[in-house]
């Protein structure tokens, strides 16, 4: 997806970054070589100092009015020392040098670390782009288009309101971020990034003899709100948010018990960011604590399956032209052909198990520790029809959507929630059924997937990763694929 | 350890007259810049948070948190915005930008703030604040001791993720153009501890965590250690289950979340929505006969006390669910507004909210159960309040004869979530004070368990 701005406003995201933050602040070099010099002492291995400006803007509409509307600034420099094994973190919502001097001070308590060195400033890094350096929202909230915004929010209410008489209640949504990153560490790292993010979301409540259902359309990704402005795609969001809401008045109890289950293509690919993806994070197999830990070269999952953490999408939710630790994004092999290859790194895991960061440092904001975290995550491709994979199963079910999951990444099980879901009744769809949680063992489900479909495709770009107390934007797809079992936990036993 | 303060030392009155000052500033700007009412809030939180693991200091953090809200409402226009910068400058800058979201939205008859005859004349004294004075080293010392204990308890004790220990301090002061101001104080801390029991079928990890507005009010380092030791090793040597409708019995920690449902489901927001199963529920039943639900705002050194709710409205104990039929809704007031009605003081929740009822030993409860699951662990989202169906991952353990068996892992659990409230068949006298809601555990009469055994 490209912005308008794009073409227009080629900018340095570094200079742009220390106008931000470091001119912003009053901050000069020779304060923050200062304290990056008490970062650089004897006992500690690695120092940093992540300096971000986060600015948030979101529209509501409820009832057919816009009846609200939030803006917001946040500005800090969050600090870490890294000895060994150990990290001494501090923030601050002030960049200034008295505030950054405390933070380092607090930061360096971790290790009985030696005189301050002399620091020098490194050359900024250049990455390759993976979205624009736009700032979404405006300097100013008057100046990119309220009015515009709120009409927008409207004209989308009386859609989704003309799509179906038993439509009751619509409420439409806007949220653009603009995140301006900068990273400075003892290895030499100076890198900056300029985050664009834009979020679309339509929920409606149908209403038909007494029962009412709700339904759900969104997206977004790295990129302006131009695409809600001069496409049809807000309008498509609306008719999905229907589609939803009145497929589920018709829907018929759950089967409880264990089944075989066809996921279609895109959103469901929750699956493999709970089943796997979090068990593959680099810090929980450090430790041992992940039921994926010390298993690469073994056989994970079936033959049919490759899974891909990929940083470089153009635009999407999840990539990173560089992640909060200045490494370039980039996309990592995790299991190839069902074989683990490979694990999600930050540079700290990376150094204390002898290996590269892959790109995969991310934190919720300044006032976050880093820690490897999943970009956009997928399955590769197989080479079914996707109709196929249906026509194989006799009694079963076929979940398109879900409402989210969750993992232990220590015994394995995982859950994710559907939210549209049918019936399998000897190779036919049938009735849809009310919203179930399907339960299994990562590495066990993983092994029963016995179809891959050709029809890979991502999600819309609404997705929110949850670790740790941190939420960060992510990805997630997959083709059609069938697992031969897995229990559904419906209320028809 | 180099002497680096555990977390900035700070006067509660001085801070608060500090976040006051921010707030007036804030009230006097917006009616300048054409507010025809406004409201704003400021805080100021500190805090430092230990993790050891595997007997050595792991991390070491220390938060600072500040930040300023303003909501400004134009004739019935509404706009708002946030700040983490409270400069003179950047308390200029925010009102604008609220005041200028506020040209852009529309009208609403229910916007504006709380009739100024509901705020408090007074503020209770509610004994929050007990700072632990405990630096880098002392934290330290602590987590270790936990963990230790949790190491020590088992062999089969393979694997650790860490004990924290905590402790937060912060002041809020809410105030409006009715010329309420209030400031609020208080201090949080907490021990939590995790680790990982294996045998031959892998790995299980469970936790255990106290916390407390003192430090006198938390249990001991070492009992946290040792119950989340008990709890991991209590996992091993699990079975699957047949797929089937069975009693269950929410464990007291699980039973909170099946209140906090309710409770979103009489919360205005949903209400108004039409986002509820609980819709014109006054005077209807919502959970069993002889369950009670009433909150107290003003328990003193508790951790849901709180003088005034988030509209600056004076908050007082009463009762949303009485023997089992709705009595009140939990509004704040732009929902009451929305609904015909006056707001309750729960802008932003609920203050100590206690599941009142006849309370059994949990060993009677289990053989009132007979046969059925108890549950000590949840997963997932799978709860939709427009419709009350209720499917959720579960672990815990199958009881027969009221006789805990062995544990069970991996199995859902599926009900409509109304059928489940309202046949509640008994409360535990093991009530989870920790947060918010205090309940006991609670036995739900019947729900399908989809399990793996054939």
């Amino acid at each position: 997806m490209k912005s308008k701005d794009q073409e227009s406003r080629p900018v340095d995201p570094f200079v742009e970054a220390r106008g931000a933050l470091w001119d912003a602040g009053e901050l000069y070099e020779p304060d923050i070589l200062r304290q990056l010099g008490k970062l650089a002492a004897r006992g500690i291995d690695t120092g940093e100092l992540f300096f971000q400006l986060a600015r948030h803007e979101s529209w509501t509409l409820e009832d057919g009015t816009v009846k609200s509307g939030a803006f917001s600034v946040d500005r800090g420099v969050g600090v870490r020392a890294i000895s060994g094994e150990k990290t001494g973190f501090a923030y601050v919502d002030d960049i200034g040098p008295s505030a950054l001097a405390d933070a380092a001070g607090a930061a360096r308590a971790i290790a009985r670390s030696g005189d301050a060195q002399a620091a020098r400033m490194p050359t900024p890094a250049r990455a390759t782009p993976r979205y624009a350096s736009i700032d979404p929202i405006g300097s100013e909230p008057e100046s990119k288009g309220e009015s515009n915004k709120v009409a927008l929010l409207k004209r989308i209410d009386g859609f989704a309101r003309s799509l179906d008489a038993s439509v009751r209640e619509v409420s439409v949504s806007i949220a653009l971020d603009h995140e301006v990153n900068l990273v400075l560490a003892t290895d030499g790292t100076l890198s900056a990034d300029i985050r664009p993010l834009a979020r679309f979301g339509v929920s409606v409540l149908a209403e038909r003899n007494g029962r009412r259902e709700r339904g759900r359309g969104g997206g977004g990704g790295r990129f302006g709100p131009e695409w809600l402005f001069d496409t049809t795609a807000a309008e498509g969001y609306a008719r999905e948010a229907v589609r939803v809401a009145l497929l589920n008045l018709d829907a018929v109890d759950a089967p409880a018990g264990t089944m075989p289950v066809v996921l279609g293509p895109g959103w469901p690919g929750v699956l493999l960011h709970e089943a796997v993806g979090h068990g593959l994070e680099g810090d929980f197999n450090r430790k041992g604590t992940s039921t994926f830990a010390g298993r690469i070269g073994e056989q994970v999952a079936s033959p049919l399956c490759t899974v891909v953490d990929d940083a470089t999408l153009p635009g999407r939710r999840g990539s990173l032209t560089v992640d909060d630790e200045g490494t370039e994004g980039q996309a990592t092999v995790l299991i190839e052909d069902g074989v683990l290859v490979g694990y999600l790194q930050d540079k700290h895991n990376a150094r204390l198990v002898g290996t590269r960061s892959t790109g995969n440092g991310r934190r919720e904001s300044y006032a976050h520790l880093p820690m490897p975290r999943m970009t956009n995550t997928f399955l590769a491709a197989g080479s079914t029809d996707p109709g196929e994979v249906v026509a194989s199963v006799r009694k079963g079910i076929y979940a398109t959507s879900f409402g989210g999951g969750q993992v232990d990444i220590t015994s394995g099980k995982f859950v994710f929630s559907a939210t549209e879901a049918y019936l399998i009744e000897n190779g036919r769809i049938g009735a849809p059924i009310r919203g179930a949680t399907l339960i299994g063992n990562g590495p066990e489900v993983m092994q029963r997937i016995s179809m891959v479909g050709t029809d890979l495709a991502l999600d819309e770009g609404v997705g929110v990763c949850g670790k740790d107390g941190q939420e960060v934007p992510v990805g997630v797809g997959q083709p059609t694929l069938r697992i031969d079992e897995i229990t559904v936990g419906g209320t028809r036993a | 350890m180099s002497t680096a303060p555990a977390i900035r030392d700070a006067d509660p009155e001085a801070q608060a007259a500090r976040l006051q000052e921010a707030v007036a500033a804030a009230l006097d700007l917006a009616k300048q810049e054409g507010a025809t009412a406004a409201e704003a809030a400021a805080s100021d939180a500190t805090g430092l948070a230990v993790t050891v693991r595997q007997r050595e200091l792991e991390t070491v953090a220390f938060n600072n948190d500040r930040g300023l809200g303003v909501t400004v409402y134009v004739g019935r226009r509404k706009g708002h915005a946030n700040t983490s910068d409270t400069s003179p400058g950047a308390i200029r800058d925010t009102v604008r930008a609220a005041v200028s979201i506020a040209r852009f939205t529309e009208e609403d008859p229910c916007n504006g703030l709380a009739p100024a005859e509901l705020m408090p004349a007074t503020l209770p004294e509610l004994d929050l604040h007990h700072p632990w004075p405990i630096d880098v080293a002392q934290a330290t010392q602590l987590a270790t001791n936990a963990e230790a204990v949790a190491l020590d308890a088992d062999p089969r004790i393979v694997n650790s993720e860490g004990a924290d220990v905590e402790t937060h301090r912060g002041c809020r002061v809410y105030g409006n153009s009715h010329g309420f101001v209030g400031a609020a104080w208080g201090t949080r801390h907490g021990i939590s501890c995790s680790v990982i029991a294996a045998d031959d079928a892998g790995m299980q990890r469970e936790f255990e965590y106290t916390v407390g507005r003192a430090a006198a009010d938390m249990e001991a380092a070492e009992a946290v250690g040792r119950k989340a030791a008990r709890r991991a090793l209590a996992r091993l040597g699990r079975r699957p289950v047949k797929t089937g409708t069975h009693p269950v019995l929410f464990a007291a920690p699980m039973a909170k979340g099946l209140i906090g449902h309710l409770l979103t489901a009489i919360g205005g927001g949903a209400l108004y929505r039409k986002e509820s199963y609980l819709l014109d529920s006054i005077g209807r039943r919502a959970l069993a006969d002889g369950i009670t639900l009433r909150e107290h705002p003003h328990r003193r050194r508790a951790l849901g006390s709180a003088g005034f709710d988030a509209d600056g409205v004076a908050t007082q104990a009463k009762s949303f669910v009485e023997d089992g039929i709705v009595k009140s809704y939990v509004l704040g007031v732009y929902a009451a507004r929305r609904l015909g009605l006056a707001t309750t003081g729960n802008s932003g929740g609920v203050h100590n909210l206690v599941v009142e009822a006849e309370r059994k030993e949990p060993g009677s409860l289990l053989r009132d159960m007979g046969s059925g699951l108890v549950v000590t662990s949840l997963m997932g989202q799978g709860v939709n309040l427009v419709t009350g169906d209720y499917s959720r991952g579960a672990g815990g353990f199958w009881v027969e004869d009221g006789e805990t068996v062995h544990p069970v892992d991996e199995v859902t659990v599926a009900a409509n979530l109304d059928a489940m409230l309202k046949g509640i068949a008994g409360c535990g006298s093991d009530v989870d004070e920790r947060g918010n809601i205090h309940t006991g555990s609670l036995l739900v009469q019947e729900m399908t368990v989809a399990g793996q055994a054939a």
